[in-house]
């Protein structure tokens, strides 16, 4: 078995008296996409933000290619290749597509304070850029303002921004959020295809969605990890369907 | 997924060129305005041109931070009194023999423009830096409220300190030098008002075009993603504020070799709302933004001042229609639309 890419173990955090998250391991195999489901309020989002950076969870450890990422900051994470998505889009709605992942390509680069030349004429930047716009199937949206792309656009280029980062792995907060049956199939045909490029964490609510990319599935139940195994023994775990899927069907 | 299929592209390559064409129309307005009155030899209004233009590097420097990376900073005039107080004070001891200071080595003062000018700047700068630093911490209206509270602390040291005038100020009997140039002549200092700023609007439409400008737009719009592509917004805004107190205390300087005087009034929190006027009539993150706001707002002064006491009073119709129907300001108007 190869050695993870990323590894949590122990981690914790509560708000007052809510454990949002409790003693939480999981870990990130290259190739893979790992889901993770859970009802709503089982502190996804909050699991997903501290492997982020986002907020600094109160014990335990997130390491990326063995590397602890204790003290780095969500910038500095995202520099080592962590690449995220947000479960609302989260983008620069005046600039336009390329402007945007030309960003995340500088981003990347780590070379920001630079005054004099136009990053829009920066050479190796535009072939990240337009590259990543191909693979995320925005080709053509190049020059159309963020704020005026529909809604599954807006997350194809979420999509486009996470690989200009040359990403090491992606968060995915759900992605297919608010999109209909048509997009997010085609937006699980993308993401089939990312995970040989970097493996993917994907937080989702579209269970056919999970089940159907997924290696392996996590369940995250009230900030606890109830069970994790491939899909097929997800389905068939009797807790995961008393507490879970019993309550949705 | 196919890059074949190429939409129809979209009129957007218009505007930026309607843009330029309006810049350049404003550039043009303000030399033609300069000459005319030169022509007609009217060095009031000479002096009138080179006060639009000296204000519009002030405002230049404000936009740098307000339109392109989304920062209100209520504490401008801080840096242009700064930079005032630089000329004057420099000034001041050369022109009565008394050295500023005798140790480490003597030094007597200047009354040259580029000296005086890298000494502004630089003290501007410093002041940014420590006063960005701090009030970077916070967002929102607290950023608002803790950019004032600096910019009325320097406020009441310049009225507190005695030594270079006080409340009453400080003149500067002979205007600055600049080599090979007659400042005292409106017209020459008039044109090197203009110079500079050209100058400082060109560095600023470098900047903006730059990784680091790129990086400070993306400040304004989203802090977040900043933070999630690997860019922290924290020092890139910071930089732009060093850089934007710079110019602002540039324009200082020249504002006191304009009226050869220098005063707290340079220094006040109405200054700081005057910049703010000049971008929101300009159009906000217009690059032209400054020169279009300071030459309505000055002109309006004059023509609405000669019939009314109560000016302001209309003038801040005129303000409530340009926020409500007309965001994009006098550019925005002129071009049609928001900018890309």
């Amino acid at each position: 078995m190869a050695e993870p890419i990323l590894e949590i173990t122990g981690l914790r955090k509560s708000f007052g008296a809510l454990k949002a998250t409790d003693d939480v391991s999981l870990d990130l195999r290259p190739g893979e996409i790992h889901g993770l489901i859970g009802p709503n309020g089982a502190g996804k989002s909050t699991l997903i933000k501290q492997i982020a950076g986002e907020i600094t969870p109160d014990a335990g450890e997130v390491r990326l290619r063995g590397r602890s990422l204790s003290g780095i900051d969500a910038a500095g994470r995202a520099r080592l290749g962590m690449a995220r998505s947000f479960q609302v889009s989260s983008v620069a709605p005046e600039f336009t597509v390329l402007q945007n992942v030309v960003l995340s390509a500088q981003g990347a680069s780590g070379a920001t304070f630079r005054f004099f030349r136009p990053v829009m004429r920066d050479a190796g930047l535009l072939a990240t850029a337009h590259d990543c716009i191909t693979r995320a199937g925005l080709s053509g949206r190049e020059t159309v303002p963020a704020a005026e792309l529909a809604h599954g656009e807006r997350r194809k280029l979420e999509i486009a921004m996470a690989l200009a980062l040359k990403p090491a792995l992606f968060l995915l907060d759900e992605p297919m959020a608010g999109m209909g049956t048509e997009g997010a199939r085609a937006l699980g045909d993308l993401l089939d295809g990312l995970r040989h490029r970097a493996p993917i964490l994907l937080v989702e609510h579209d269970m056919d969605a999970v089940f159907r990319l997924s290696d392996r599935v996590s369940v995250l139940v009230y900030g606890r990890i109830i069970a994790t195994g491939s899909p097929e023994e997800i389905r068939a775990d009797a807790e995961v369907q008393r507490v879970y899927l019993g309550e949705e069907a | 997924m196919s890059a074949a299929e190429i939409p129809a592209p979209r009129a957007r390559r218009a505007a930026p060129s309607r843009e330029t064409l309006v810049n350049a129309g404003l550039g043009l307005a303000l030399l033609v305005f300069g000459l005319g009155a030169w022509l007609l030899d009217e060095p009031f209004l000479i002096t009138l041109a080179t006060k639009v233009a000296i204000l519009a590097i002030a405002g230049a420097g404000l936009n740098l931070v307000l339109g392109y990376g989304g920062l209100v900073s209520f504490g401008h005039a801080a840096y242009f009194g700064i930079g005032g107080y630089t000329s004057g004070i420099l000034a001041h001891h050369a022109l009565n023999y008394t050295p500023m200071f005798e140790w480490p080595f003597l030094f007597e003062g200047s009354t040259s423009m580029p000296l005086i000018w890298l000494f502004a700047m630089v003290l501007g700068g410093l002041a940014a830096l420590a006063i960005g630093a701090l009030s970077l911490r916070t967002t929102g209206v607290y950023f608002i409220m803790i950019t004032l509270a600096f910019g009325q602390m320097i406020f009441y040291f310049a009225i507190s300190w005695p030594a270079y005038g006080g409340e009453d100020g400080l003149p500067i009997y002979v205007r600055n030098g600049f080599p090979g140039l007659n400042t005292l002549d409106p017209i020459q200092f008039f044109a090197l008002a203009v110079a500079v700023l050209f100058a400082v609007l060109g560095l600023i439409s470098m900047l903006a075009h730059s990784r680091f400008g790129l990086a400070l737009q993306a400040a304004r719009q989203n802090r977040q993603r900043l933070m999630a592509v690997g860019i922290r917004p924290g020092g890139v805004l910071l930089v732009a504020f060093v850089i934007s107190g710079a110019i602002t205390a540039l324009a200082g300087a020249l504002y006191a070799d304009l009226n050869r005087f220098v005063s707290p009034s340079m220094l006040s929190w109405h200054l700081s709302g005057e910049l703010l006027v000049f971008l929101i009539l300009g159009g906000t993150g217009r690059l032209f933004a400054p020169l279009a706001g300071a030459g309505l707002y000055i002109t309006l002064e004059h023509v609405l001042g000669g019939v009314s006491d109560y000016w302001q009073f209309y003038f801040g119709l005129l303000l409530l229609g340009v926020v409500l129907f007309a965001r994009g300001g006098v550019i925005g108007f002129l071009t049609g639309g928001r900018h890309g």
